[in-house]
C-alpha cells in the first residue's frame, strides 16, 4: 500500500519533523526539540497537531437518520443538541468496539471523527446498516488540526474572533478567508483545546497564522505521551474489538436512556457488564521506580498470579515518571493496590493508580 | 584515555590500561530521542562481545545496548540512572554506560575509526 501523505507534509518537513509510517500515512513523530520538550509545551502553552489522517465523516439525514445511527453507536443521538459533541464508540455484536469516535450534531446531520486505522472499515459498517437511505461522505478534501493547551484559546482568537467563548465538547461554523470552516472545542491531550475541520488548499495557511501567533508543532509521539496522562484510550492498544466499553471504563460515555434501553449492536454482553458479570476493568498504573511497563507487559499479583496485562505504557513528562493503563481481573481494580509489573523477566513494584495521571479543567 | 572507537551497534569504546570505558554514540543517542530510562549490567558481570549488557528506553521505545567488548563489569555510571536525560546532553562523555576490564584487547581491532564510524552511521541510520 502506497503510503499517504497530508495536506500539511511539506510544512512538515520544513519545520524539521522526523516522519513514521502510521496507518498508511506518513505522520510527524517529532520536531527538532523532542518528544518530551514538546509535551511540555503543549502542556504550558500551546501545540499544534496535524491530524488529517483521521477520518472525518459526514452523514446527512434526520429523524429516520436518528433510529438508524441508534443502533450501531450508543450516543444518544434523540438528545443530543445542535454543534454539541460526544465521545462514542461504533460497537459490535459481542459488545466489542470496532472503533471509538467523536459524533458532532450539525444541522445537515452528523459529522464523526473516526480514528485513521478503522476509517475505511468504519465506513463500510456504517454505510451497511444505514441501508443506502442516507447520504454518506469520507471527506478527502478537509484536514484536521488540533491547536491544544492553555494557550490555545487565545492564539485562536487572533485569527478567529469570538472563538473563546465556545464551550468544551461544542463546535461552531466560523469564517475563516470568506470560507467556511467548522471548529469544534475538544482534543486528546487533557488540556483546553480546538479541532479545526478545515479545506486541504487552506491548512497550510491556517497552520502557519497559528505557529506566528506562538503555537508550536507537535508530532504523534507527544501526542501519545499527552493522551496517556490524560488517562485516555488509544484505539488497537487500549480498547479494540474484544474489550467491551464497560471494561474499558468508558460506561460514563452511554448516556442513562442508552444503557437502560439499549437497541445497539452487542447491547446484550454490554448489560451483562453493567449489571456487574465484568471480568476485568481498564486500570491506570504507577510502577514504583523509574521501569517502563511497555505494552504487552504481563501483570501479577502481589501472591505470584497473572491477573492482566498492559496496554498502553510509557514516560509521562508531566508526571515525571512511567505511567500505564492496562486490563486487570475485577478483584484488583481499587485504586492504590499493589501489583506487579514483569519487565525482561524481573518482577518490578507498581500500583493501581487513579485515571487520569494529570488533570487540568476544561473550558465547560 | 586514548582516541575512541565505535561498533556498527553505535557504541563508542575508550581505553585505559586493560579497563575500556563504553557508552552509546551521539548519533544514537539523536535516534533514539528523549532518553527516560537507563538499566545498566550489573557490577562483576561478565558479559562477551556484542552480548547485551544494559537497556536503553525512549518515550517511545525500549532497545538494548551492546557491549562491543568481552570482559567483567568493574564499573556503572549510576548517574545515567538518576538522570537519564544526561544521555542526550553527553552521549560521549560524561553519560557513559559501564567499564570493562578487557579480556581480549584484539577485539579493538575490529572496532571503527571515528571517521568510518560516521561514514557507517550515515549509511545505516538505524
Amino acid at each position: 500500500m502506497d503510503t499517504q501523505k497530508t495536506a500539511l507534509y511539506e510544512y512538515h518537513k520544513s519545520l524539521g519533523a522526523k516522519f513514521v509510517p502510521f496507518a498508511g500515512y506518513q505522520m510527524p513523530v517529532q520536531y527538532s526539540s523532542g518528544i518530551v520538550e514538546e509535551h511540555k509545551t503543549t502542556r504550558s502553552e500551546a501545540g499544534l497537531f496535524d491530524v488529517s489522517h483521521m477520518g472525518q465523516l459526514s452523514i446527512e439525514g434526520s429523524a429516520d437518520l436518528i433510529l438508524a445511527l441508534e443502533k450501531i453507536i450508543p450516543t444518544d443521538f434523540k438528545n443530543i443538541k445542535l454543534n454539541q459533541s460526544k465521545y462514542s464508540f461504533l460497537t459490535n455484536e459481542n459488545g466489542g468496539i470496532y472503533d471509538d469516535l467523536i459524533v458532532t450534531k450539525v444541522e445537515r446531520g452528523f459529522n464523526i471523527i473516526l480514528n485513521a486505522a478503522c476509517k475505511d472499515n468504519d465506513f463500510k459498517i456504517i454505510k451497511n446498516a444505514l441501508g443506502g437511505k442516507f447520504k454518506l461522505t469520507l471527506h478527502k478534501d478537509l484536514s484536521l488540526i488540533a491547536l491544544q493547551g492553555p494557550k490555545a484559546s487565545e492564539i485562536l482568537e487572533n485569527i478567529i474572533n469570538g472563538i473563546s467563548s465556545l464551550k468544551f465538547m461544542n463546535g461552531k461554523n466560523f469564517s475563516y478567508n470568506s470560507a467556511q470552516i467548522y471548529i469544534t472545542r475538544s482534543g486528546y491531550t487533557g488540556e483546553d483545546g480546538f479541532e479545526i475541520s478545515i479545506a486541504n488548499n487552506m491548512v497550510e495557511d491556517f497552520a502557519k497564522s497559528l505557529i506566528a501567533k506562538g503555537a508550536k508543532p507537535i508530532g504523534l509521539g507527544a501526542r501519545d505521551t499527552l493522551r496517556l496522562e490524560a488517562g485516555l484510550c488509544l484505539y488497537g492498544h487500549d480498547i479494540n474489538e474484544t474489550t467491551t466499553p464497560i471494561e474499558a471504563n468508558l460506561k460514563w460515555a452511554i448516556s442513562k436512556r442508552r444503557r437502560e434501553e439499549g437497541g445497539f449492536l452487542g447491547y446484550n454482553k454490554i448489560k451483562s457488564d453493567i449489571n456487574g458479570e465484568l471480568s476485568r476493568l481498564r486500570i491506570g498504573i504507577k510502577p514504583a521506580g523509574k521501569i517502563i511497563a511497555r505494552e504487552g507487559t504481563k501483570i501479577f499479583s502481589v501472591d505470584g498470579q497473572e491477573i492482566g496485562s498492559v496496554t498502553s505504557g510509557t514516560f509521562g513528562p508531566s508526571v515525571n515518571g512511567p505511567i500505564a493503563m492496562g486490563y486487570v481481573k475485577f478483584d484488583f481494580v481499587k485504586s492504590g493496590t499493589k501489583i506487579l509489573l514483569e519487565v525482561r523477566g524481573k518482577k518490578y513494584d507498581a500500583k493501581v493508580s487513579e485515571l487520569p495521571f494529570y488533570k487540568k479543567n476544561y473550558v465547560r | 584515555m586514548s582516541e575512541k572507537k565505535f561498533s556498527k551497534q553505535h557504541e563508542w569504546v575508550s581505553v585505559e590500561g586493560d579497563v575500556a570505558t563504553i557508552g552509546i554514540t551521539k548519533h544514537a543517542a539523536e535516534m533514539l530521542g528523549d532518553v527516560v530510562f537507563v538499566e545498566l549490567p550489573e557490577k562483576g558481570k561478565t558479559v562477551k562481545k556484542e552480548g547485551q549488557a544494559g537497556v536503553v528506553e525512549s518515550t517511545k521505545a525500549a532497545s538494548d545496548v551492546y557491549t562491543p567488548i568481552t570482559g567483567e563489569i568493574t564499573e556503572t555510571n549510576q548517574s545515567i540512572v538518576d538522570d537519564p536525560g544526561a544521555v542526550n546532553k553527553d552521549p560521549e562523555g560524561h553519560a557513559w554506560f559501564f567499564k570493562i576490564k578487557i579480556k581480549n584487547k584484539s577485539e579493538l581491532d575490529e572496532l571503527m575509526s571515528k571517521a568510518d564510524y560516521d561514514k557507517f552511521a550515515k549509511e545505516n541510520p538505524n
